[in-house]
């Protein structure tokens, strides 16, 4: 009987990291973006760079309860470091060069990270500012590297491995950043459903309890932060590879401000949540953009209040009706197919199909 | 019997108060040893303290001959002292399955790997399924542990500090706020602790008091004012005087 109930457990435990069939569906409509969208690849790559910087901030504030209004910090970094090293053809290849640009954001976030362990959310509010603020006053007070207030102009991005070179329409563009995407996406999923990522829920649930069973918990938050950091400065380098430029807006409170957007809009907790985010910030800032190109703003401002009014909660819920049709769709299509992706994930097939 | 756990003039001021005072308890080694006072004795005080949640002001901590009072409570718990909370603490939007499971990880130091998914080591399942079942657990392991009845949750409170395997237990009114007909769940598994596992009790009811210990401490205004053996503490007029909200003086 026991034996029986640890077969049952275990199975049990194995489903959890199971690839729902709507995730497939997600990355498979995310390929054909490819090939089906040849015309707006620009703005697709905006979508995965900004995709991946939402995951990043998804990582600390969806699974470690961490709060950021700077996360452009590392974004930042990683987008001059990528600059740089391509300028001075001190790491040319880009996937070298991305590599070594997250790792740069990485070590300012172990830096800082020991600025986040304690504190109301409203001090991390407040610290994680103050980073990104420094950050890009120590990037203007140096034009000579950085380029000052006129960012940083010149650079060339070699082809990637040396063989796909980077073209004004953005189709290598794209398909590098969704490639870079992809991968850090499967890497984060593997975290997140490791019982490294597990003690984070727990951290975020009660970090009494979870050091009253051992649980180091800045420990963990510092290795978090320190990773998110890592994606943060990898989806900057895609920036600056992918725009062959850096300038002071990379730090921006507005930019951080944004990712919060975003990652409201999509929704904490699930990994997609950034993604899906990016789809309909960026497609929303674009159609709104052409509406009425004077006024974006104040719609996205507006957008802003509805979504907080309304709840996150309540748009859960429609991405749980949503997320009913698509599993009867699902299920019709293919008989006996499992329950979908969890959380409000309805919407990336329809985001994604724009 | 060896000394296991052992405080020594411990105190913690809050402001000007003194909420623990020049405490010094001495816990052998497999006792059932129970810490009893009235309301605002300092007893949650004492076993915060003790588990790392505060510092003291003053003195020092003890667990198995070794100072452990500047050691962060984490480091407590892999030391071998886990504690159980009067309030539940749990962690409300995992399974119990996924909370005893993590709790396991941590004891054998594979709770930070991040390469490896949840639930592919055999040993931590194992070892999942057969605290679950000794806490009566099994049909509620999948529920979000939000929505488990109060009864379940409690019992799971106490799961995860034994599934910390702790040689010294801290129990922090295990029965708090359970209804007449569902604490003997809990007692039972109480008293069915292993023998060689060192339990340190806080409890108000002293039914469960004089049934479960073998030696009582009695702290009174945050002052250690009685230590020893049932019987002694059962005569001792003073004690009843304290509990009937007497003057000590008297």
């Amino acid at each position: 009987m026991p034996s029986q109930l640890v077969a049952q457990v275990t199975r049990r435990l194995a489903r959890r990291a199971r690839w729902r069939p709507l995730e497939y569906v997600f990355w498979l409509a995310a390929l054909a973006s490819i090939f089906l969208f040849p015309g707006r690849h620009l703005i697709l790559t905006e979508i995965a760079w900004l995709g991946l910087f939402a995951l990043s901030l998804d990582l600390i504030l969806g699974y470690a309860g961490i709060i950021s209004l700077g996360h452009a910090a590392f974004f930042g970094l990683g987008s001059y470091a990528a600059a740089l090293l391509a300028k001075h053809a001190i790491i040319t290849e880009p996937v070298l060069a991305l590599l070594a640009s997250g790792a740069c954001a990485a070590v300012l976030g172990f830096a800082t990270s020991f600025l986040v362990l304690r504190g109301s959310d409203l001090t991390r509010l407040m610290v994680t500012l103050g980073v990104a603020l420094i950050m890009r006053e120590i990037a203007n007070q140096i034009p000579e590297i950085t380029g000052g207030a006129d960012g940083l102009q010149g650079v060339i991005v070699a082809p990637i491995l040396g063989m796909f070179d980077f073209d004004i329409f953005g189709h290598v563009n794209y398909a590098y950043c969704l490639s870079v995407l992809f991968v850090l996406f499967l890497l984060a999923r593997r975290i997140v459903y490791s019982p490294f990522g597990l003690s984070l829920r727990a951290v975020k649930g009660n970090p009494l309890r979870a050091a009253s069973i051992g649980i180091s918990v800045n420990a963990r938050l510092v290795a978090v932060y320190t990773l998110a950091a890592f994606y943060a400065g990898v989806a900057g380098a895609l920036l600056a590879q992918t725009t062959a430029f850096a300038s002071l807006d990379v730090f921006s409170l507005e930019r951080s401000a944004d990712l919060l957007l975003v990652l409201i809009i999509g929704g904490t907790g699930y990994l997609y949540g950034g993604l899906i985010g990016a789809v309909i910030f960026k497609l929303m800032q674009d159609w709104i953009a052409n509406l009425t190109p004077q006024y974006w703003q104040f719609w996205i401002g507006l957008v802003l209040v509805l979504i907080v009014l309304i709840g996150r909660d309540r748009i859960g819920q429609w991405s749980g009706g949503l997320r009913a049709l698509a599993e009867q769709v699902v299920r019709r299509i293919a008989p006996g197919a499992m329950s979908p992706l969890a959380g409000g994930s309805g919407k990336e097939v329809a985001g994604e199909g724009h | 019997m060896p000394i296991v756990l052992e405080t020594k003039d411990l105190e913690k001021h809050f402001g000007g108060i003194a909420a623990v005072n020049r405490v010094s308890l001495q816990v052998e080694k497999g006792a059932r040893h129970a810490l009893i006072g009235p309301n605002g004795a300092g007893k949650t005080t004492v076993i915060n303290l003790l588990t790392g949640v505060l510092r003291p002001s003053a003195g020092r901590i003890l667990l198995e001959g070794e100072d452990i009072t500047a050691l962060e409570a984490y480091r407590r718990v892999r030391r071998g002292l886990a504690r159980t909370f009067q309030i539940n603490q749990l962690f409300l939007d995992l399974t119990p399955l996924e909370a005893v499971g993590l709790a396991i990880s941590e004891r054998m130091g594979t709770g930070g790997q991040w390469w490896r998914l949840v639930g592919t080591n055999p040993a931590v399942v194992e070892e999942i399924v057969e605290i679950l079942e000794r806490f009566h657990l099994t049909d509620a392991m999948h529920e979000r542990t939000g929505n488990l009845p109060y009864g379940k949750q409690r019992l799971l409170e106490i799961a995860l500090a034994i599934a910390c395997r702790p040689r010294v237990l801290l129990l922090d009114e295990p029965a708090a706020g359970v209804p007449e007909d569902e604490r003997h769940e809990i007692l039972a598994t109480v008293a069915a602790l292993p023998a060689d596992v060192t339990v340190l009790l806080i409890e108000h009811d002293m039914d469960i008091v004089f049934s479960f210990a073998g030696r009582i401490s009695v702290l009174v205004n945050g002052t250690l004012f009685l230590d020893g053996p049932p019987e002694e503490v059962a005569r001792d007029p003073r004690v009843k005087a304290v509990y009937l909200g007497e003057s000590l003086d008297a």
